[in-house]
């Protein structure tokens, strides 16, 4: 095979997945065994091997969430040994590979856990709170037509990316399932942080942010606590720094508000 | 069949203009009156969803993902083109429709592709404004770059993550909507039919992912959004569920299928690695700006590179034959897609590929990072090289990628006339699961161009002027075809869940890949062409004779959904092949070896097929009909494309 690593052996692998029936089921540990795994396989492929031997034994294939597999859809979602997304720093579940682990090893596999997001069947869980709290003001009230030349409203460079930083959550909510609290904070300060910086954003800036706290609390995620594992488990950099850019927004916008709801 | 594009009368430039005058409207007391379905919430479709809410109508809007910011447009890495002309390097208008004809090989249709070019423009205005971040100058205006095949810098990014972007732009439009209760959003929703009343599509059924519920949907039009079928080959830049069931079901309920076999092979991915490979990852096309791509001069010495006796930087320059500077010094490099991808295919099968396998090329940035440096080369290339390395485990700022063409897009979907309207008045068809704007070969940063341009600037103009002319009574679900469509999705549940064969619908799903990138990939003959098509009736056969899934039809069961799409798959691959059969000629993506010119370059056959190929579906197992529509060309001189 082309892969990089001709010499890497295949491993056999022991797996304890989190299954569940559906969302009002009880659910359970139950171990299965895969064998020949290629270390230059990803973590769901590893899966789909687990899920191709389930169908042929007549069993039911494991449930998981999933869809580009290059890491920036933000579907997968699995909580890897206890960590989101897995050992590896800066990763989704799609991007992990199986070199990472080694022949013999014993991965337990579990969906995020938060009471925000339900589990619909085993390792898929529910995350429309996420679109929830989006709705609740992560836009800008434009709408189609109408708007002037890209190019009237200059935007410091520095501005800009500091922006594109923020705007590159992926909403997957490996922040929420690394808090001890399940908090959202980090999510929510991304999409705040991004239209805060920007011009465009500047015009809603305080109800937006008022908003969407209001219904990250009405969704059930817990409050922050200033840990960062959300910051230190995101796959794809977010900074906390956010966190305190959110802080200082709702302060700013609370002290001197003119939501008049 | 005549078909009528309904192309607007009048010169070029001003088409679109005189149409949008002449386009009936509706009127705002009454939009609220209209229901309209959009299915995908891609960029087409959550553009779409979005931009008809605002303007009034209610909207509800599908994916079968768990949130509409999911959708594959959001993989897209390169760019956005519009001819803003910012860089004050002769970009135009006229110059991005000739580029987009042209790159197209003469296989679109000029009205579309000039509206297209026409809009360009407007959809920076727009998701600028929506807080979009694009790159930008230090002086605070928004930057470009040469992207794919043009000679201007007329493409807008956002690092390496445009789509992802533009995508969650649309998002929060559709979600303000949702918030305002104009667009009522339905989640893990996948359609399975579109329910046609006295000749209109009148709504859908859906199944619901979680509770396997089957519902039916009413509304005065059907907007499909709803991708491209680039997973028929099983293996391809497209996420996993990407699929053509929608289409594919709106095929058989009277929509014209165009053109199947224009499928798009992107020259940069990265190598299949193993028989377990469940999707191939693109490298975006923008690294062909920077990276050199290269091949060992001869056999012996790919040989010894394949079997790991040397490594590629220790191979000295004049070894390493630069195939594309060399035979396109124009281009260089920066050939579009379907040239980049042959000449691969070319030198892996005259044995100089890479990799142990053979099947891949070498794509070098030793040169520029000598140049400029190795940080100057991560502020671009960063997130790439890193994916890269994740997935090869191996550092490209050390030594050259390894990359193989791989299909990427569907130029072909279903036909629609210059209203994106297909055959079945009240549906309607945007952004890739239409046929419309690329021809035979679509340009880089254009599909993004392309799904906005649909659902942002052109869907909420022409629906209106068919809104206009239907009364605006209540639709219902109570009419009977909506019971008789209902029934035949529950009965083709139901049929999958009984076959309790011996095979996965993935290794039904591998094998028809494979019979597709064998015979109707990158090259294909008419012997070869014949062959596969026997080869996926007999694999459709077995299929529903011994597909093995487990579970239920009422919970979450992705093996079923999964066999579903691929019992699609099955059908789709077999009028592919019919198409690339019926045309005698090459033209992009389509390479028939047995029309090429003495170079091996595509020879095209303007005479006899300057046409769209538009399938009709006449019955299960039964041979699709042909409609043609002839392409006329006014404002462009048909040449053979040279990039020499």
């Amino acid at each position: 095979m082309a892969g990089s690593n001709p010499n890497a052996k295949p491993m056999n692998l022991t797996l304890n997945v989190w299954r569940q029936p559906n969302r009002q089921a009880q659910g359970k540990i139950v171990e299965y065994h895969v064998k020949d795994i290629s270390p230059d396989m990803s973590f769901l492929e590893m899966l789909d091997v687990l899920n191709e031997d389930l169908l042929h034994a007549g069993q039911d294939p494991v449930a998981f969430d999933h869809d580009c597999r290059e890491g920036i859809c933000g579907s997968c979602d699995l909580f890897i040994n206890g960590r989101s997304h897995g050992p590896e720093k800066g990763t989704t579940t799609c991007q992990l590979h199986m070199r990472k682990f080694s022949d013999g090893d014993t991965i337990t596999i579990e969906p995020w856990r938060a009471n925000a997001f339900p589990v619909n069947k085993d390792l898929s869980v529910d995350r429309s709170a996420f679109d929830r709290i989006i709705q609740a003001g992560g836009y800008v009230s434009v709408n189609t037509g109408g708007a002037p030349d890209g190019n009237e409203i200059p935007i410091p460079k520095e501005i800009s990316d500091r922006a594109f930083e923020a705007a590159t959550c992926i909403g997957c909510g490996a922040c929420v399932a690394a808090c001890k609290n399940a908090s959202a904070m980090l999510f929510v300060s991304a999409k705040v942080s991004q239209l805060a910086l920007l011009p465009q954003g500047n015009v809603e800036r305080k109800t937006r942010v008022e908003n969407m706290v209001a219904q990250m609390d009405k969704e059930g995620f817990g409050a922050c606590t200033n840990i960062g594992s959300c910051a230190a488990e995101c796959p794809v950099g977010i900074s906390l720094e956010n966190i305190a850019i959110l802080n200082r927004e709702f302060l700013a916008a609370k002290a001197t508000s003119n939501n008049l709801a | 069949m005549l078909l009528d594009s309904k192309i607007p009368e009048g010169p070029l430039a001003e088409k679109w203009e005189k149409h949008k005058f002449n386009v009936k409207l509706v009127n705002p007391a009454n939009k609220r009156k209209y229901d309209v379905i959009v299915v995908g919430t891609g960029l087409a479709g959550g553009a779409a969803a979005a931009s008809l809410a605002e303007l009034g109508y209610n909207v509800k809007a599908f994916t079968y993902h768990d949130s509409p910011r999911r959708a594959h447009s959001i993989a897209a890495q390169g760019g956005i083109n519009a001819a803003k002309n910012y860089q004050n390097d002769g970009d135009s208008v006229f110059r991005l429709f000739y580029d987009t004809i042209k790159g197209g090989d003469y296989r679109a249709r000029e009205a579309n592709v000039y509206r297209l070019a026409q809009v360009s423009v407007n959809i920076i205005d727009q998701c600028v404004a929506q807080g979009v971040p694009f790159a930008r100058e230090y002086g605070g205006l928004l930057a470009n770059r040469s992207f794919g095949g043009a000679q201007v810098s007329r493409t807008f990014y956002a690092r390496g993550q445009t789509g992802q972007q533009l995508l969650l732009g649309a998002y929060s439009a559709l979600s303000r909507q949702i918030a305002y209760g104009k667009v009522k959003m339905y989640t893990r929703s996948e359609m399975l039919d579109v329910v046609i009343v006295d000749g209109q599509a009148r709504g859908i059924v859906t199944r619901n992912l979680i509770t396997g519920e089957i519902e039916t949907h009413a509304a005065h039009a059907v907007v499909l959004a709803t991708g491209g079928y680039g997973n028929v080959f099983y293996l391809s830049t497209n996420a996993k569920y990407c699929n053509v069931t929608a289409a594919w079901r709106a095929h058989k309920k009277g929509a014209f299928f165009a053109n199947p076999c224009f499928t798009q092979i992107h020259p940069t991915c990265i190598p299949v690695s193993g028989d377990y490979q469940s999707k191939l990852t693109l490298m975006s096309e923008s690294l062909r700006n920077d990276g050199r791509v290269w091949v060992p001069k001869t056999v012996e010495m790919a040989e010894r590179v394949r079997k790991g006796q040397i490594k590629p930087q220790d191979i000295a320059e004049d070894d390493r034959d630069y195939f594309l500077e060399r035979k396109y010094p124009a281009f260089g490099n920066l050939v579009p897609r379907d040239v980049a991808s042959r000449n691969a295919k070319m030198m892996c099968d005259e044995g100089r590929g890479v990799g142990s396998t053979g099947l891949a090329v070498y794509l070098d940035f030793s040169e520029i990072i000598k140049r400029t440096g190795a940080d100057a080369v991560s502020q671009k290339y960063g997130n790439l090289f890193a994916m890269y390395e994740k997935i090869t485990d191996e550092d490209p700022y050390q030594m050259p990628m390894r990359i193989y063409p791989a299909v990427h897009y569907t130029m072909g979907g279903l036909w629609v006339d210059y209203n994106l309207q297909t055959s079945v008045p009240g549906l309607y068809a945007t952004g890739e699961c239409n046929f419309s704007d690329h021809g035979a070969n679509r340009l880089g940063a254009s599909a993004l161009m392309q799904g906005l341009a649909d659902g942002y600037f052109v869907i909420p103009y022409t629906i209106g002027d068919y809104l206009a002319q239907t009364p605006p009574k209540p639709v219902d679900t109570n009419h009977p075809a909506f019971a008789e469509s209902k029934a035949y999705v529950q009965a083709r549940t139901e049929q999958l869940l009984s076959i309790k064969g011996t095979r996965t619908p993935t290794q039904f799903h591998k094998a028809l890949g494979h019979i597709m990138w064998e015979y109707c990939g990158m090259a294909r003959t008419a012997e070869g062409l014949k062959h596969a098509k026997g080869e996926i009736q007999k694999l459709r056969k077995e299929f529903w004779q011994d597909l093995k899934i487990t579970g239920t039809g009422e919970e979450l069961n992705q093996a079923l959904e999964n066999a579903g799409r691929v019992a699609d798959f099955l059908e789709l691959g077999e009028l592919m092949v019919d198409d690339a059969l019926n045309r005698n000629e090459s033209c992009g993506g389509h390479f028939r070896e047995e029309y090429q010119t003495p170079e091996g370059e595509a020879l095209r056959d303007d005479e006899n097929y300057a046409y769209v190929a538009a399938w009709e579906y006449q019955g299960d197992n039964q041979p699709e009909k042909l409609n043609k529509e002839e392409l006329t060309f006014e404002n462009v001189k048909l040449t053979q494309r040279s990039y020499k």
